[in-house]
């Protein structure tokens, strides 16, 4: 029984958090809000020398071999620099699912590319219905030997903009059906959607959108099962540091800012905020990596589903308690464009309905609880 | 930016691979060797817990181990003489104390298997504020005879100890208190009044914080000191709470004589002794287990026949209410590790433990509420004995027990205070 860092899970945070204070400072965060691709490709090379898009891939085909919870280490980082970019798009909607389900040869097809930081992928899971059952799946999956053609639209496709390879689902007549799509083909239209957090989603309408067979015919669902677990507790990971740096600015504008003579921080109005905001950014990290333990050590199946649930039940909603007490504290300043801190209210968002919002995992949970 | 220190920054230290599983540092799950220490408590638990305690429903209010002990019904002096010896056999009575003081010299990690496992079973601990505080702060600060006088009849269960702190003026300002003890030759006379000094109806002694000298600034004028309950002059007087019982009393002071040789610690230090951070486990594990239990047994209820008939017709919202407090459970017993964790790495909580009480406390309301609505019109009933108590009225006696949790051992407001200015380093105001 323990709950702390290993040495190299420290060593690895230390070194993301002092290596993106340097290379993705606020202003690149506001420049990538309003940049066509989204992301800067300078900073993307520079991550991919890190190690940290092939962080999760065994070294046999390029990556660093480190395991989930390590993972989820660097993405608190991520959070906390609101670093824009196709990095969990790629990493957990492509790398965990070509882990997850690749053949050797589709491993070692693209594996070490996107280790090395040359491919990007997105995962097109959810459509118009904006579910994330295996009912939201109704795209048109055509099988045939090793090929599977798409035809639907899908939506709310996180970077599509500037993906390579999309893991597409679909529903043949087998079941639900995983295919990987090359972008660059007639049969796929990306339509960029303005988002509450400007990042980069996208409607993408896929006609006779020609890819290759991930894992057998009707078994996708099956098979992307722990690929929305991982991607569920990463995004809780995220909301972990966007929170933790929500609260840090917020409790330091609290010291500095002056009304009647005090700092506001010394108003027990305020400080009473900022013990609450505490509190829910520590229940969040703790229940994130709960989670994460269960899901990078095998703990039995039902409890690593009941700890995902609660994992982002629980984040979704304190996250979002957080960075609303954020605004609050910061009064006039704190919802205009050029202060900092509505960067991390806007983000909370998306991360909190990302893979289910906490109604969402709430109802699940209840029903794990047989109620 | 400032690095507030609020993030589990402690490195981990590696441990042997166990189990054939993976390395992961952090770690939910037992050792082989906690594995082992704790399959020792259950069975201990499951074979020497007396059937009434194993049987009770949820315990009343006012009872647990230290009014057994002086019940009138001679059945529950004996059980809680057997339960007391039971656990004395294992050093168990005081398992977070020393070997060399008569504990069983647990670490925090065994302590709070221990803990939970106690609780788990719904076993009462024994031995009250006398294990849990006066024996401790005996042990940091007593002299050698305080604690050859004191501790054996702590850990025999022949002593049970009362705790007097709070006064009418003195709450959550307590260093404000003003109970009087004026120094006359080997003796300190007492005069003042104390109040919320719980179980001091069935306490033999009574350890308390009293003014030695008014002039000093009001933390340093302090003494700790301790007494014989039957001291002349002082008097107990129990108050009777909202739900009927009577947990704590009132105890009045005229000219109680105390002798100076039972001051722990030095004249005017007593607020630093009585405020020490004793070195053992305090996660407050117990609190998380029950409600996480509290939860099982309503979910198992209303699936009954009998839960069936007093579950209201519009349980949906219910269902997700206890959705959520089953979710904060989890948050609740993640706040307990992190104690036991920091306390395990030779860290003092600080900050950490005060958001364990705030949550932890303002828990229980929420699911004693959650509890309570699940009933409907039910949620009336008070009597435990009556064939319309849905669960022996434990929720809506729970909801009015849980109104002192938020303001006993420092207030939801308090413990706010204390995380903003302690742990975030906000101005005071």
């Amino acid at each position: 029984m323990d709950l702390g860092l290993s040495e190299t899970q420290e060593l690895l945070k230390n070194a993301a958090r002092d290596f993106l204070e340097n290379e993705c400072p606020e202003a690149l965060v506001r420049e990538m809000e309003e940049d066509e691709k989204g992301y800067s490709p300078q900073l993307w090379q520079k991550m991919a020398e890190q190690g940290w898009q092939g962080l999760l891939i065994p070294e046999e085909h390029g990556g660093a071999g480190f395991d989930f919870l390590d993972l989820c280490v660097l993405l608190e980082e991520f959070g906390r620099a609101l670093v824009p970019g196709p990095f969990m798009s790629t990493v957990l909607g492509g790398a965990v699912p070509l882990m997850t389900a690749g053949s050797d040869a589709q491993k070692a097809e693209f594996l070490p590319k996107i280790a090395s930081g040359d491919l990007i992928f997105t995962l097109a899971l959810t459509e118009p219905s904006a579910r994330f059952d295996e009912q939201g799946v109704q795209c048109q999956a055509t099988v045939s030997g090793n090929e599977v053609t798409f035809t639907g639209t899908k939506l709310f496709v996180s970077d599509a903009n500037v993906a390579d390879y999309m893991i597409v689902a679909g529903r043949s007549a087998a079941g639900i059906t995983l295919g990987i799509v090359p972008t660059d083909q007639a049969g796929v239209e990306v339509t960029s959607l303005l988002t509450i957090a400007r990042d980069k989603q996208a409607e993408v309408k896929l006609n006779n959108a020609k890819g290759q067979l991930l894992g057998a015919n009707g078994q996708g669902w099956a098979l992307l099962a722990p690929v929305i677990q991982r991607y569920t507790v990463a995004e809780c990971a995220y909301l972990v540091g966007l929170s933790q740096m929500d609260f840090e600015i917020s409790v330091d504008y609290a010291k500095e800012r002056v009304q009647f003579g005090r700092p506001i921080g010394s108003f027990q109005a305020i400080q009473h905020k900022c013990a609450d905001m505490v509190t829910d950014v520590d229940g969040s990290r703790f229940i994130m990596y709960k989670a994460a333990w269960s899901l990078a050590t095998d703990q039995p199946a039902a409890e690593a589903q009941l700890a995902v649930n609660m994992a982002k039940a629980w984040t979704s909603e304190a996250t979002r308690r957080v960075v609303a007490h954020g605004q609050q504290i910061h009064g006039g300043i704190g919802f205009t464009k050029d202060y900092k801190i509505q960067l991390y209210f806007r983000r909370q968002k998306r991360a909190e309905l990302a893979f289910g919002d906490a109604d969402y995992h709430r109802e699940l949970v209840a029903q794990q609880l047989g109620i | 930016m400032s690095r507030i220190g609020v993030e589990f920054v402690y490195a981990m230290v590696e441990r042997p691979n166990t189990a054939g599983r993976k390395k992961v540092p952090m770690d939910w799950s037992d050792s082989a060797a906690q594995a082992t220490f704790r399959a020792e408590v259950r069975e201990f638990l499951r074979v020497r817990l007396p059937d009434p305690y194993r049987t009770a429903a949820d315990g009343e209010e006012a009872s647990g181990w230290q009014a057994d002990r002086k019940s009138a019904d001679p059945a529950r002096r004996e059980t809680a003489i057997e339960w007391a010896n039971a656990l004395a056999e294992k050093g168990w009575v005081a398992p977070h104390w020393p070997t060399e003081f008569g504990g069983a010299g647990l670490s925090v990690l065994e302590q709070f298997i221990f803990n939970q496992e106690m609780a788990t079973a719904e076993a009462p601990a024994v031995g009250g504020m006398g294990v849990s505080l006066i024996g401790p702060t005996l042990i940091v600060h007593g002299s050698d005879e305080q604690k050859q006088e004191h501790l054996p009849k702590i850990l025999s269960g022949e002593v049970a100890w009362a705790q007097g702190y709070s006064e009418p003026g003195a709450g959550s300002d307590l260093a404000s208190l003003q109970t009087r003890a004026v120094r006359d030759g080997d003796d300190y006379v007492i005069n003042g009044q104390k109040i919320w000094t719980s179980g001091a109806q069935f306490a033999d002694w009574l350890f308390a914080l009293v003014r030695t000298d008014p002039e000093a600034p009001k933390h340093r004028g302090i003494s700790f000191v301790m007494m014989d309950i039957k001291t002349p002059g002082l008097t107990v007087r129990p108050l009777t709470d909202m739900g009927w019982q009577q947990p704590f009393n009132e105890t009045f002071f005229e000219d109680v004589r105390v002798p100076v040789r039972n001051r722990v610690g030095e004249e005017n230090r007593g607020w630093y002794v009585g405020m020490t951070l004793l070195d053992f486990e305090r996660s407050g594990i117990a609190g998380a287990t029950q409600y996480a239990r509290e939860i099982t047994t309503l979910v198992d209820f209303v699936h009954t026949d009998a839960g069936k008939g007093f579950a209201r017709p519009d349980f949906a919202t219910t269902r997700l209410a206890l959705a959520d407090r089953r979710i904060e459970t989890e948050v609740l017993f993640n706040f307990a590790f992190r104690i036991v964790s920091l306390q395990n790495r030779g860290m003092v909580p600080n900050y950490e433990a005060s958001a364990n009480k705030l949550f932890g406390s303002e828990l229980h309301q929420r699911l004693a509420l959650t509890g309570t609505r699940a009933f409907g019109l039910y949620g009336n009933i008070w009597d435990r004995e009556t064939p319309r108590a849905p669960l022996e009225a434990r929720f809506t006696r729970d909801y009015v027990r849980s109104v002192p949790h938020t303001i006993f051992s420092g207030s939801s407001e308090i413990q706010r205070n204390v995380i903003a200015t302690r742990g975030l380093g906000l101005p005071r105001g």
